[in-house]
């Protein structure tokens, strides 16, 4: 099967889906088909317009296989990507790595195992819903190769306290070809559990590689979900991912993003407040440098009346790099009494940089409070003098300031070991020679 | 002479702000400059303290080198302080890991330890004392939310901290109530020394009944246009800043 002959993704053999249970197969030949019917997203699609998809369609990548990592050893996993004390599942090529992984102490009834035994397990009628349609190619592309990824089911009441630690490593070989990985994580909070995840994407080796991840959170009654995306690809991978929500009435979801890594990243959140009172809270820093390219992408969609949502992305800019962020809020009609608020502050430290932000609200409703603003800037050239007059050298100073503008943004990590290896990353960053690329 | 300043111009973009200062200060005294607003002492004091938006021709001497050609980090390793008119906010950025940074950068170019953040605190916790500046302001952000107060006290706390040669301080008086200025003068004055030399920069004769000058020096139109010893400042108050005109009352400081 061919995808979309003219596009050199598109020139990618895709392997007949069998050895799979019938109905997933039939998924996977309906998703082959929404891209050969729909294309990948061009200039004109609104979403995507501003992440330059052009080169990355005329890589000819082929699927990954399972496989060790090469580039890296297990040791140094935790300086990595941290230590958080609860289960870890690590995916290789989106491949889940048994040695690798660590599945203690996982408290009773908490299902949390591989994707793929899980979908061996699945009747049609539950499979189902693992999958829902797609809205874009490249998450169909996932649905229809996916080979793995986790799967969460938090039973209804309990309540997680260790996180759940998912790492996603990107690492191809030393001499093959591009590859792709597509996991796919699924989530499903039951009413009244509360559930911690983080989410680490790392690839060391300079080889070109495409992460195409995607992850559904469902939120029943009263659930509560912590969500922690890292994305620290090697400056040579390229890393799409989509967090997919499903909140029901009185659900809470907090999810941080923090993207420092790849030379194209995009990372979209589709929000859906479809329960009355679900609140929301996305908070996203990017920090692009050299030539890098960080797009974010996030739609909340208030569908019921009564909830609230939060938003609050930052970005730091280097170099030559790009940014976007495209924040898109929707309140139906009948969402009254929704409380939205959207805020996206930039900070430019070179001229080459360039940043796109573009709030865009839809309001269908009445009774509703709905703020946003967006800010592009460079370092306040007095506080530089004063920090300097003090003795503080210029790059030290500017180095200050910057951090000061992050700060926020990780002070707001609530779980301490992810905040102080953040802080570490943020901080070494920043302190590299701004000249360099 | 801690600083020796001669026929120094500085002007933004064809403004010509300073036009021709001298003015020689020793080690060890205390100096004021007063003149109407609008007459260059802030850009003066800008300019010493290395602010590059102007464009500066003259010379200046600070304890024997060359000033003009030192960045401005350079000039605070050397021992030059600014207590600004206005101290700049910096959200995000804490008070005392500021202080400890600004002084261990000064103490390192000084050939000296740095301190860890116990001896720091330690150091700290007596200036504060000194400067009877309340504790609790060192663990916000560098002068974000402060009063207008607060800001000069935390200014004048920095000084105590870095102990520099030279201190220029720029209307550190405007904007105190009279128990906060005494408060500050006494810090001040806690703070002269023969090694140190005070640069007071004021539009009101108060500042200089708590904290007496050697000096006084007057400027208007960017240049030191009169010097003379204490009681000038009195003669001033009451006679405004145009020495031959005595029956010419200029409308600065009198706002009493
Ligand atoms: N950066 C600048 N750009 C333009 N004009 C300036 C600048 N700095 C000072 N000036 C002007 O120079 C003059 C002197 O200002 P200043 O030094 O602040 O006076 P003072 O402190 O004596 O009140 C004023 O007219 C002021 O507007
Ligand atoms: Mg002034």
């Amino acid at each position: 099967m061919s995808l979309n002959p003219g596009t050199g993704l598109g020139q990618m053999v895709v392997p007949e889906p069998d050895g799979q249970p019938a109905w997933l197969q039939q998924i996977r030949r309906h998703s082959i088909q929404w891209v050969a019917q729909h294309g990948f997203p061009g200039r004109d699609d609104e979403d995507w317009k501003y992440t330059r998809l052009g080169p990355l369609l005329a890589i000819p990548f082929e699927p990954a296989r399972a496989s060790l990592p090469t580039s890296m050893s297990f040791s140094a996993l935790d300086s990595l990507v941290g230590n958080f004390g609860g289960p870890r599942l690590v995916f290789v090529n989106g491949f889940f790595n048994p040695e690798w992984s660590s599945l203690t102490q996982i408290p009773e009834n908490l299902l949390v195992m591989a994707l793929q035994t899980r979908l061996h397990q699945e009747e049609e009628s539950n499979g189902r819903h693992l999958f829902p349609p797609p809205n874009n190619a490249f998450t169909a592309l996932n649905s229809a190769l996916t080979e793995d990824g986790a799967y969460i089911e938090v039973p209804a009441n309990l309540r997680v306290t260790t996180p759940i630690h998912l790492v996603f490593v990107a690492d191809a070989g030393a001499d093959a070809p591009p590859l792709l990985a597509n996991p796919r994580s699924v989530v499903i909070a039951g009413a009244n559990s509360h559930i911690t995840l983080v989410e680490s994407y790392i690839g060391l080796s300079p080889r070109l590689s495409l992460t195409n991840a995607v992850t559904e959170v469902v939120l029943e009654q009263g659930a509560q979900v912590e969500h922690y995306t890292v994305q620290n690809e090697s400056e040579d991978a390229i890393h799409l991912g989509l967090v997919e929500v499903h909140q029901q009435q009185d659900s809470r979801f907090y999810a941080h993003v923090v993207s420092l890594g790849s030379s194209l990243a995009r990372h979209e959140v589709r929000v859906a407040l479809a329960g009355e009172g679900a609140e929301t809270q996305l908070q996203g820093l990017y920090m692009p440098r050299g030539k890098q390219h960080h797009s974010h992408v996030t739609t909340i969609d208030h569908q019921s009346p009564g909830c609230t949502s939060r938003e609050l992305y930052k970005g730091v800019l280097e170099g030559h790099s790009r940014a976007v962020f495209k924040g898109q809020v929707i309140v139906r009609q009948g969402a009254d009494r929704t409380d939205a608020s959207q805020t996206n502050k930039n900070l430019l430290l070179s001229e080459g940089a360039e940043i796109d932000t573009r709030p865009q609200l839809e309001i269908l409703a009445d009774d509703v409070k709905c703020t946003h603003g967006a800010a592009v800037g460079q370092l306040d050239e007095d506080a530089v003098f004063y920090l300097r007059s003090r003795g503080i050298p210029d790059k030290a100073a500017r180095d200050m300031l910057t951090y000061a503008f992050v700060t926020e943004m990780l002070e707001s990590l609530t779980l301490p070991a992810l905040r102080t290896l953040l802080e570490h990353s943020v901080a070494r960053q920043l302190s590299r020679d701004a000249t360099s690329p | 002479m801690i600083l020796q300043i001669e026929n120094l111009h500085a002007k933004v973009g064809d403004k010509e702000i300073l036009r021709g200062v001298n003015l020689e200060l020793p080690l060890g005294q205390v100096h004021a400059i007063m003149g109407p607003n609008g007459s260059g002492k802030s850009t003066l004091a800008q300019v010493l303290a290395g602010r590059e938006e102007y464009t500066v021709s003259g010379q200046v001497l600070f304890d024997g080198k060359d000033l003009l050609s030192l960045s401005a980090e350079e000039r605070a390793f050397m021992g030059l302080f600014l207590a600004f008119q206005y101290p700049v906010e910096l959200p995000g950025v804490g008070n005392l890991y500021f202080l400890r940074t600004a002084l261990n950068s000064v103490r390192k170019h000084r050939g000296l330890d740095e301190l860890d953040a116990v001896d720091f605190l330690a150091y700290a916790q007596k200036r504060m004392d000194l400067v009877e500046m309340d504790r609790s302001l060192m663990s916000r952000s560098v002068n974000e939310g402060f009063s207008g107060g607060e800001k000069k006290r935390n200014e004048i706390l920095q000084l105590a901290i870095l102990e520099p040669k030279l201190a220029i301080l720029d209307e550190t008086d405007s904007g105190l109530d009279i128990d906060a200025l005494r408060a500050v003068a006494k810090a001040v004055n806690a703070l002269r020394s023969p090694d140190r030399t005070l640069l007071l920069i004021t539009h009101y004769q108060r500042l200089l009944d708590y904290i007496v000058p050697d000096q006084v020096h007057v400027m208007t139109e960017g240049r030191i246009v009169r010097s003379g010893g204490k009681d000038l400042a009195l003669e001033l108050e009451q006679h405004g800043y145009l020495a031959d005109a005595k029956d010419h009352t200029l409308p600065v400081g009198g706002t009493r």
